[in-house]
């Protein structure tokens, strides 16, 4: 007979893994990247493809030759990384090249030089993003006009709210058509009701709660709505608000990313608050037109803080 | 709060109770409860009987131990015990099968119980009853209520919420009665008005079974309790009952509260009743992949491998671990040849496969861990806090609190040892604290 096996309790597992988690949310992430492809044609195809082909190459080569471990690829992070990068850039032609640069600093410098998945203080695409964003202000703001074509040069236009931003949202953009997606903006941004189905699904396979979408995208909206109630004519109204730009896709997929978000419901609700209040904070009287990047990599930053001071309810207090 | 859902697996559910032949030797180990061993009273050469006293509890932490089986005995010596620890034994050769002449063996069910609660607790101490649900505490100490400290409720435990065990299920089928008769001795010793049984509500035969006969006796009610592990762990067992939660560091009866397990129950009608000692194990033989399933009456010191023989004939080729309870709180056998001991429940034979553990990843930091944790602590953090030996912080965060249920392990995706390492931190703790005296 063989020998047994002998360890502690508990001799049974959930058959939870890492593995598994990572690659539903990249399930829950195909509607938008359908979305994003029938608006926008093949280019979002293709920068996602080499978003994502970078990433995991690039994680796979530092694993192997720098850092001299066991590649951790097949784990799905870092096309999780590469999906969401891409989500958040334009999809235009010119992206096929400067996604790239993007993978590179997305998973070199926000995730490996921290030490691989897990020990990253912020959200890798958040940090490859604002990198693409501050080198190439350019070409990561002249967003395709979305339409159903298979052309590589599309017509380019303003988001909805570059326009507001401007001086006035365009009469012609409708709240039906940022929830479906007929908006311009990043590829994965524009179509709230693919992010949502996401969502829905991650929420389902419990992983992710309802706390921080909830509290990020409640606080976009009662904070825009009372700036709206105080003064229509300047600020966006509270629903198109919450539907435009990367609020959908920050508060369900990014914001919501386990390793950079705080532990404890309590810790998310304010994790959440905050990355509420920033973004509409940095929307009407920031520089940018767009602020949900910048508020979740801040409150990416107060994350380890709020564990320490949210702990969940001991039983017996 | 907290709790997981493993897979439940109670296959040997329908199994009834059969009798275990009695092997040729019996090893009887005289550290069978929580606290000290037991002296032994007998010496190499003595002839026994089914029930004599053999060790005999000197100090205040301890139970009396009695011979399983009748014979000679052989030697006083040390056994290994299933977790390759030796401890003081007593080897009776087997011959025959005589009893005491004291202990009632008619299958007479004998209701009335004229004994004042002192006499029941000194009768339980004289019988070495200790709690069967895991912990083998002494019963005459935990039906001791303390000066000053006062029992609201008895609650007994018939959760079991472990995966795989069936022994308190079959005791319930089988034995509805006596149970119901350990339980209103229980509750005379005590003197509190109600017993309440909490038995989870996906056992809805046990439930039905108990209601019907509880309704003949005065004070027993039958509690369905929600389907969910750790729903059978002492604070938490008292918290869905009365509702009451007892604090970091303190015990059940604080909060007015005394629990014992279903099984106890019974042994406490058999040695009030009938005059018998704690002499026997009603345990689960079960396994997914053994060709059948059984629940047993086993007189303690069997040996597990005389179980397995008498059983299934031998472990499967495909054995990875052979465990002593369920799985989520049992503990993995060392030695085959050790014998059973008071409060075994089970012999669980699990596969190659199931027994082997995922390799360990990097946490992602999901709170998973936390968010199952029956005691609302953070075993991510103690995991880091204790590989670091931060052990001072590790307490201040209740890490004493821990009910060591592994939910934690259970769930987490990263398949970090979290239970082991925050056994490691309570030893530490406790070292500490210990050295601080």
């Amino acid at each position: 007979m063989n020998l047994l096996n002998i360890s502690g309790s508990p001799h049974v597992h959930s058959d939870e893994s890492t593995k598994k988690i990572m690659w539903r949310v990249n399930l829950a992430l195909v509607p938008a990247l359908i979305v994003a492809t029938v608006f926008f044609g093949v280019n979002a195809l293709l920068v996602s493809l080499i978003s994502v082909v970078s990433c995991v190459l690039f994680q796979w080569l530092i694993e192997k030759y720098i850092l001299k471990q066991k590649p951790t690829i097949w784990d799905g992070s870092a096309v999780v990384t590469g999906l969401l990068l891409a989500f958040n850039v334009p999809a235009t032609a010119q992206m096929l090249w400067i996604v790239v640069i993007g993978a590179l600093v997305a998973i070199g410098i926000g995730k490996m030089s921290f030490g691989g998945l897990g020990k990253n203080p912020f959200n890798p695409a958040i940090v490859g993003r604002i990198f693409l964003l501050i080198s190439f202000p350019v070409q990561m703001t002249t967003w395709p006009v979305p339409g159903f074509t298979m052309s590589f040069d599309a017509a380019t236009g303003a988001t909805p709210l570059g326009a507001f931003k401007e001086g006035a949202l365009p009469a012609d953009v409708t709240l039906w058509d940022a929830f479906l997606g007929h908006i311009g903006g990043s590829m994965g941004e524009i179509s709230a009701i693919a992010i949502l189905i996401g969502a829905i699904y991650l929420l389902c396979r419990k992983i992710i709660t309802w706390h921080i979408p909830v509290a990020f995208i409640g606080t976009a909206f009662v904070f825009s709505a009372i700036l709206w109630l105080i003064n229509p004519e300047t600020y966006m109204d509270p629903v198109m608000t919450i539907f435009t730009g990367g609020i959908m896709l920050g508060a369900c997929f990014m914001a919501t990313d386990m390793v950079t978000s705080p532990m404890a419901k309590s810790g998310q609700l304010i994790f959440g608050f905050g990355c509420g209040l920033l973004t509409i904070i940095i929307r009407n009287w920031g520089a940018y037109p767009e602020g949900v990047s910048f508020a979740i990599l801040i409150m990416n930053s107060v994350t380890p803080l709020l564990n320490c001071w949210c702990k969940p309810k001991r039983f017996a207090e | 709060m907290g709790g997981v859902h493993p897979e439940e697996n109670k296959i040997s559910n329908d199994a009834a109770i059969e009798v275990m032949p009695v092997g040729k030797q019996m090893v009887v180990l005289m550290n069978q409860h929580l606290g000290a061993p037991a002296t032994p009273v007998v010496q190499k050469g003595d002839k026994v009987k089914v029930g004599q006293l053999i060790g005999e509890a000197q100090t205040f932490m301890c139970a009396n131990v009695h011979s399983p089986v009748s014979g000679t005995v052989l030697k006083v010596d040390t056994c290994k015990d299933a977790f390759g620890l030796a401890k003081p034994a007593v080897y009776i050769n087997v011959e025959g099968d005589e009893w005491m002449e004291s202990i009632d063996r008619t299958p007479d069910i004998k209701r009335e119980c004229t004994l004042e609660p002192k006499e029941i607790v000194a009768k339980l101490k004289e019988m070495g009853i200790v709690g069967l649900g895991g912990a083998t505490f002494p019963a005459h100490i935990k039906y001791s209520i303390p000066e000053g400290k006062k029992a609201e409720y008895l609650i007994i435990n018939a959760a079991e919420c472990e995966p795989y065990l069936t022994s308190d299920y079959r005791v319930m089928m089988e034995h509805a009665e006596e149970v119901c008769i350990g339980v209103s001795i229980l509750r005379k010793a005590l003197g509190v008005p109600n017993a309440y049984i909490g038995i989870e509500s996906n056992k809805p035969l046990a439930i039905a079974k108990m209601q019907e006969t509880a309704r003949q006796f005065e004070g027993i009610i039958i509690e369905p309790l929600k389907v969910k592990y750790p729903q059978g762990a002492e604070k938490q067992l008292i918290n869905a009952v009365t509702g009451r939660r007892v604090g970091s560091g303190k015990l059940p009866i604080d909060s007015g509260c005394v629990v014992s397990n279903l099984g106890t129950a019974f042994a406490v009608y058999e040695a009030i009743q009938k005059n018998k000692p704690l002499i026997e194990n009603i345990l689960t033989v079960t396994g997914k992949e053994l060709p059948s399933q059984h629940n047993y009456i086993v007189r303690i010191g069997t040996t597990y491998n005389e179980i397995i023989a008498h059983s299934i004939g031998q472990l499967p080729e495909t054995t990875g671990k052979v465990i002593s309870g369920g799985t989520m709180m049992g503990k993995a056998v060392v030695n085959l040849d050790a014998p059973t001991v008071k409060g075994n429940s089970s012999v669980l034979v699990i596969g190659e496969k199931e027994a082997r553990r995922n390799p360990e990843t990097n946490c992602i930091r999901c709170g998973k861990c936390a968010s199952v944790c029956p005691m609302g602590l953070e075993p991510y953090m103690f995991s880091l806090l204790v590989k670091n030996n931060r052990i001072e912080e590790a307490k201040a965060h209740n890490i004493l609190d821990c009910i060591e249920c592994g939910c934690c392990f259970f769930s987490c995706p990263a398949n970090k040892p979290l239970t082991d390492e925050i056994r490691l931190g309570k030893n530490k703790v406790r070292a500490m604290m210990a050295a601080k005296k």
